[in-house]
């Protein structure tokens, strides 16, 4: 028999959106000053969510001074207790609200209501509660017997986890005394501003958090002003070279988290079936718009064979559609523009050769939907080999020996994930001491924890966030 | 190097050497014996070359005397010594932590036993009194002997296991980024050489040195150190020249991983502009930047020159039956 | 039965064979055998759907009850249940069979007459299995006799532990033989076999040795059906047919108890083995308990309120 899974829709009715948001600077929401603004979409229906403010070069002055003052003023004067206390008491309202939070996240940025509710909102909270406790413990990080806040941090973050970069960026830039103006994406600002409401719920003093929307233009102005401390940027590695040229010559700290074509090696032992599980999970995993995406797979060839059909078994059972049914494993694709980059480079993998295979899906009329897609028989050349195409498709390579895996997942500009697969543990040691990638998971994919530094090595950036690691780019 | 008399202290060779250049012009002298000269080349890939352009210049002491022709290392010679660097990358980065230190030590005791001749050229070429030049050697020594010991330490103070939530084993390592161009400081050619190289190499990371360019000798001897010290060839790759030449080309450098703008005065900011192309670590110049010597004798630097040069690993693994 | 595998057991069945065989089997990472199952456990499958669900669910269930204390009249008043679970709704449909100690074989079928439903029995010593083999045939064969339609049988998980899968494979062999045309379901207790990894292995070990059904556990024994175990064996049984073109069947026995963890299973089975696995006859739900559970919540789905447990029998 067919076992039809009726619709099982998350209720909406726990978000309640405003017609439109202005900026979060010292503790309110004012209007930007030029009155522009940009509508937020739900990807998954391409209907308008809300409308928000577009902050310009004198928001980002007013939010920077806002910072400034209450960096100087109170943050960082206060015990580091009572900023532990601050940043606990944000994490209880983060779960208190996740639910709320966790359906916002999908409609603003669509998502799987599964994702948002059982990784995304789990690992905000969780952020927030570790770096809470390291408030009061800085001396014992190992960063100096007394390690001072720098000031300002500016931090801008991406579109593919909204309030988890969020976290990731605050938490830590919090618990070490700094202020921030933090800018979320143009397409996914919701929830970034229901987290500026947490702070003034958490009775945050006004000045620490401040929140900037808007384009391209204000995440420019505001890593660019002249009173920022720190440059905090998750994003494209092609906007980190800006941002990297940009603080060249000041005292600004930098951190970077970019791009990646992270290569996820299965050697010929693997427990195949849990291999599976972290390919699938490893690319299409937020319908792969995952800097850290498992995007090549390299198998061992001897293996090809037993183990692709049983992938595309696999991944012909992903469940593709609206976001906030609690069944779906493959959401929107973010934006139009994301959508089109994909297809780009999809056509560029068949104009090249390799060969493109997707599960019998059927895609949604409205919105920007892309069927999970695998590319065989792709070599090192291919674009879709080399780029990063930040999407539900998977390229596959093989290799022959342990040194072959391991030249072709390093034969990459990129650096900033690897998973090796096998049941033999001094070859999984081998494999990953040999990957240039900030994060391996053996046997495992697309893990985080708040403890575990994460963060690239040559072309996806510097600077780790999270664990003790996180905390050394705010402190000096 | 100036001209050695035999059988004379250095420092008195260096006054009669003054006096007898002096001498020269008015009335040549024939000596009993010719001393033999060095020639003072670049240290690429464990050997000794010219620069690949032919040129040389000519280094003086601070006071003005000529004391020897340096090779004038060109843009070729700076790709050289990055390609000779890679190459001993996964070697060196291959090795124990304890055989690294055994070497840096050893790097020590090969130095120590030079002492006198760089208490000699610290006096000559930087005009440091000998109180002074002997300190700066003794500190140079004994910074060795502290890298020597941070080689198998540094992953257990940077590292450690991270206690995830969840049936996984996660620990994080510090790595070595790769190939570290190192602009030496300016003023500082041995101690503060010694301080920035070192670090660099304890870790793992192989090294392209741009030596100070108007006090390079100290560097080339070292470099000699160096390659007697069981280091394997290119670990280190010493380049004497101009700043100015060579920097664009190795900020610029898409195999270099990571800059120590340390020496690089004015143009720290451009090298930086141009490593941003393919995210080149950078390490800014820091106070001690044109200190001279003296900014560098404090003897625990701890790990803040090592930490710009390392990448951390964090890997993840399953506990399960 | 037929035994259409031999193309992939070519040579003779031998310990060396078998051994080359099971330990050259992919091995199951623990962990995300459990994420796996765990992931799949968040399946939210309601209305329509859950309707479709419950009613599979019943009638896939293995009514048993497997006590000491078992009496004819326990054994007579489950089988009046088994053909008619709720006395109130006749839409209701009957259960896969019911699933009885040898010696109340006779009983359960002279009850179940005319039902179509039938009668399973454990055999084999259950649930240790420590006789002698001659033992367990003349208890499987005692079985048949008298009307089992189903032998649920125990392996020897001390000679599986020890190393000995031959004998393993022989008694497994020697019992299907005994069975003549009933069914034979392996029960391999994967809470005593501890490791996924065995559970894969013991798996394609019945499978092998002509098991018509892999059965997870007595229910003796804890933990028993858990849903990594479940996956595990739904997994070897994919394997299998795409190896053999033979479909056998899996029946997870022991802690299903509530609506929630039938539906687990079944969304196990469509997302595991497939949907072709979703029929009483390749997937079976031991279980006393669960039955009354599944219908009351049948009738919250067909009335819209809630029930009470005194309106539903407690044989």
């Amino acid at each position: 028999m067919i076992f039809e899974y009726a619709p099982a829709p998350e209720s909406r009715s726990v978000v309640t959106l405003r017609e439109s948001y202005g900026l979060f600077i010292d503790g309110e929401f004012t209007p930007a000053e030029s009155g522009e603004h940009l509508t937020s979409l739900n990807p998954a229906d391409e209907t308008k969510l809300a409308q928000v403010a577009v902050a310009g070069p004198a928001d980002v002055d007013r939010a920077v001074a806002a910072a400034r003052r209450a960096h100087d003023t109170v943050w960082s004067r206060m015990s580091g207790a009572e900023r532990g206390k601050y940043l606990f008491r944000i994490a209880r309202i983060i779960q208190e609200r996740s639910r709320e939070l966790a359906v916002l996240e999908s409609l603003d940025n669509g998502k799987p209501i599964k994702e948002t509710r059982d990784v995304d909102l789990p690992l905000v909270a969780a952020h927030f509660f570790y770096y809470a406790g390291w408030a009061d413990k800085l001396a014992h990080a190992g960063l100096g017997p007394a390690p001072r806040s720098l000031g300002v941090a500016a931090q801008v973050i991406p579109w593919n986890f909204p309030l988890l970069m969020l976290a990731w960026k605050i938490a830590p830039a919090l618990a070490t005394g700094n202020t921030v103006v933090l800018k979320p994406a143009e397409t996914t600002p919701l929830t970034a501003l229901v987290f500026a409401e947490i702070c003034q719920e958490a009775d945050l003093p006004p000045g620490v958090v401040n929140i900037l929307t808007g384009e391209g233009g204000t995440g420019r102005t505001l890593v660019e002003h002249p009173d920022v401390d720190k440059v905090a940027f998750t994003g494209s590695t092609e906007v980190g070279r800006q941002i990297a040229r940009a603080v060249a010559g000041t005292d600004k700290r930098l951190t970077l988290e970019l791009g990646g074509k992270g290569a996820n090696i299965v050697y010929d032992d693997a427990a195949i079936d849990q291999a599976v599980e972290g390919i699938v999970s490893g690319i299409f995993f937020n319908q792969g718009h995952v800097c850290c995406a498992g995007s090549r797979l390299l198998v061992q060839e001897s293996i090809v064979d037993e183990l692709m059909p049983r992938l595309k078994e696999r991944v012909a059972k992903l469940r593709l559609g609206d976001p906030l049914d609690k069944n779906t494993d493959i959401g929107a694709i973010n934006s139009a523009a994301q959508l089109e980059r994909i297809r780009d480079l999809v056509d560029s993998g068949e104009a090249e050769g390799a060969e493109r295979w997707s599960p019998a899906c059927d895609l949604p009329e409205n919105g920007y939907w892309f069927a999970p897609t695998i590319f065989t028989g792709v070599g090192q050349a291919h674009r879709v080999a080399r780029e990063e195409i930040f999407g539900p498709v998977l390229s596959v390579l093989t290799f022959r020996t342990p040194e072959e895996a391991v030249g072709k997942a390093n034969n990459t500009p990129y650096g900033l994930s690897a998973g090796v697969w096998t049941e033999k543990g001094s070859r999984m040691l081998w494999t990953a001491e040999r990957l240039r990638a900030g994060v391996v998971w053996s046997n495992t994919f697309n893990k985080f924890d708040p403890t575990s530094p994460f963060g690239g090595y040559k072309e996806s950036g510097y600077g780790r966030e999270g664990g003790r690691h996180g905390l050394e780019a705010y402190v000096g | 190097m100036a001209e050695r008399r035999g059988g004379k202290k250095a420092d008195k060779a260096d006054k009669a050497d003054k006096g007898g250049a002096a001498q020269a012009a008015r009335t040549p002298a024939v000596p009993a014996r010719l001393a033999v000269r060095k020639t003072y080349k670049l240290y690429l890939g464990g050997a000794f070359p010219r620069s690949e352009s032919g040129r040389s210049y000519a280094v003086t002491s601070t006071d003005g005397t000529h004391l020897a022709n340096a090779a004038l290392a060109s843009r070729k010679d700076a790709r050289d010594a990055v390609a000779a660097a890679r190459k001993a990358f996964s070697g060196w980065s291959g090795r124990t932590a304890y055989n690294r230190g055994q070497i840096l030590y050893r790097v020590a005791e090969v130095l120590e036993g030079r002492r006198d001749q760089f208490v000699a050229r610290a006096a000559s070429a930087q005009g440091l009194t000998r109180v002074r030049a002997e300190e700066v050697v003794s500190a140079a020594i004994d910074r060795w002997v502290y890298y020597a010991g941070w080689t198998d330490k540094v992953a257990q103070v940077l590292g450690g296991a991270n206690p995830v939530s969840g049936p996984y084993y996660n620990h994080s390592a510090p790595e070595p980024t790769g190939v570290v161009v190192v602009f030496a400081p300016q003023n500082a050619p041995l101690l503060g050489l010694t301080s920035v190289v070192a670090p660099v190499i304890a870790t793992g990371n192989t090294a392209v040195v741009v030596s100070s360019e108007a006090a390079p000798l100290a560097a080339v001897d070292l470099a000699e150190v160096l390659a007697t010290s069981d280091l394997p060839g290119g670990v280190v790759n010493l380049l004497t020249g101009r700043v100015p030449e060579l920097g664009p080309h190795l900020a610029a450098h898409a195999d270099v991983n990571a800059l120590d703008l340390t020496g690089t005065g004015e143009d720290a900011t451009a090298f930086e502009e141009a490593a941003a192309q393919t995210l080149t670590r950078v390490l800014r110049r820091g106070p001690d930047a044109d200190g001279g010597e003296e900014a560098w004798l404090d003897p625990d630097p701890g790990t803040s020159r090592m930490t710009p040069f390392l990448e951390t690993k964090t890997v993840w693994h399953p506990i399960g039956v | 039965m037929p035994v259409p595998h031999t193309a992939s057991a070519p040579e003779a069945t031998t310990d060396r064979a078998l051994r080359t065989f099971l330990h050259g089997l992919p091995g199951v990472d623990e962990v995300g055998a459990r994420a796996r199952a765990q992931d799949l456990s968040t399946r939210s499958i309601k209305t329509t759907a859950k309707a479709q669900a419950i009613d599979l669910a019943i009638s896939m269930i293995d009514l048993t009850t497997l006590e000491g204390a078992d009496t004819p009249g326990k054994v007579r008043s489950l089988c009046t249940k088994a053909a008619l679970p709720d006395p109130s709704d006749r839409t209701v449909p009957g259960v896969g069979a019911v699933c009885v100690y040898p010696d109340m074989v006779p009983t359960a079928v002279e009850a179940l007459r005319g039902t179509g439903i039938g009668v399973a029995s454990v055999a084999t010593a259950f649930p240790a299995g420590r006789a002698p083999l001659s033992v367990k045939i003349a208890d499987t064969a005692a079985a048949v006799a008298d009307g089992a339609s189903e032998i649920d049988m125990v392996i020897d998980r001390g000679a599986f532990l020890a190393g000995d899968y031959l004998k393993v494979h022989e008694e497994i062999v020697a019992v299907k033989e005994a069975c003549g045309d009933a069914h034979l379901k392996v029960i391999l207790e994967t809470g005593e076999l501890v490791t996924y990894d065995n559970v894969r292995r013991a798996s394609h070990l019945a499978m092998r040795a002509g098991a018509d059904f892999i059965k997870t556990s007595t229910g003796k024994i804890s933990p028993a059906a858990t849903p990594p175990v479940v996956l595990v064996m739904l997994e070897a049984v994919r394997d299998h047919f795409a190896e053999t073109g033979r479909r056998v069947g899996v029946k997870p026995a022991g802690g299903i108890r509530t609506t929630k963890d039938a539906i687990r299973n079944l969304v196990l089975v469509n997302e595991t083995a497939g949907p072709a696995w979703l029929t009483p006859d390749l997937f079976r739900i031991g279980a006393s308990s669960l039955l009354n559970d599944l219908l009351m919540q049948r009738t919250r789905l067909t009335t819209g309120t809630y029930p009470g447990p005194d309106y539903y029998t407690l044989d």
